[in-house]
């Protein structure tokens, strides 16, 4: 199916949302389906992977690290300078620095996820709340 | 999503683990179980060919890694084959292309294992 890219006017968003269960194999479903809103803008297929792997290094971190929560919510903004995508667990909350983010200069066995998702994405905020759980935040701007 | 995974012997004492589909949070404990299995035996000298893999994360990595941290303890290594150029890019990111020997062909990384 071919279908027109998304042209982002100043201040309108589309918005796309999703929900899954908290579970190793919905993650697939997770950055298939933000790579199909990724698609509709003007990205390249390089940063189309780039926003996949990211999303599913922040999932795959929810999965692991949220404690308390069966579901990760994503939510794919496209605006006027790409794609803005929320991921959100509802566990008890886990720092980022928290999870080591580092390149492997030496063989580590973790922490590579945080570290691609910054490396990967424009920017990248996180909001840790005991409560709430963690809201990731993560940019890609679309090159002109 | 799976990934299928084939270990076939190759020359001297050295295997070949041919990973084709997609390395995720959900499918990396099945390479994990195959390159394990194949320590486990005493096979240390190890080609991972990547060339129909289309996707790999930090659990996939992950796995490779451990791999290597094993065989290395028994004075083997871990060659790779990987010509996708958005897997080579995270091998790169990551710094992992200083660990690892990356490879464009099979030939190639047998025989940079002896």
């Amino acid at each position: 199916m071919n279908q027109p890219a998304v042209q982002p006017q100043g201040g309108t968003l589309g918005v796309v949302e999703l929900r899954i269960p908290s579970k190793a194999e919905w993650v697939a479903v997770a950055r298939l389906a933000v790579a199909a809103v990724a698609n509709r803008l003007n990205f390249s297929i390089e940063d189309i992977e780039d926003v996949k792997l990211a999303v599913a290094e922040a999932c795959t971190n929810c999965i692991q690290h949220a404690e308390g929560s069966d579901q990760i919510q994503i939510t794919c903004e496209t605006g006027p300078e790409g794609l803005t995508v929320r991921v959100r667990d509802f566990g008890h909350g886990t720092r980022p620095d928290g999870i080591r983010s580092r390149p492997a200069d030496e063989p580590p066995v973790g922490g590579l996820g945080v570290f691609l998702i910054r490396s990967l994405m424009d920017s990248v905020e996180y909001d840790v709340h005991p409560e709430r759980g963690t809201n990731l935040v993560m940019t890609k701007k679309v090159a002109n | 999503m799976d990934i299928k995974v084939d270990v076939r012997e190759s020359k001297g004492d050295s295997y070949v683990v041919d990973l084709n589909g997609e390395i995720d949070v959900y499918t990396s404990p099945k390479v994990k179980d195959a390159i394990g299995e194949l320590i486990d035996k005493g096979h240390y000298n190890l080609v991972i060919n990547l060339e129909k893999v289309r996707y790999i994360d930090s659990t996939g990595l992950g796995v490779l890694i451990g791999g290597l941290k094993r065989v290395r303890e028994h004075g083997g290594t871990v060659n790779l084959v990987c010509t996708n150029p958005q897997i080579k890019k995270i091998f790169d990111i990551t710094g992992l292309v200083k660990i690892f020997g990356i490879y464009d062909d099979e030939d190639a990384a047998m025989q940079a294992l002896v």
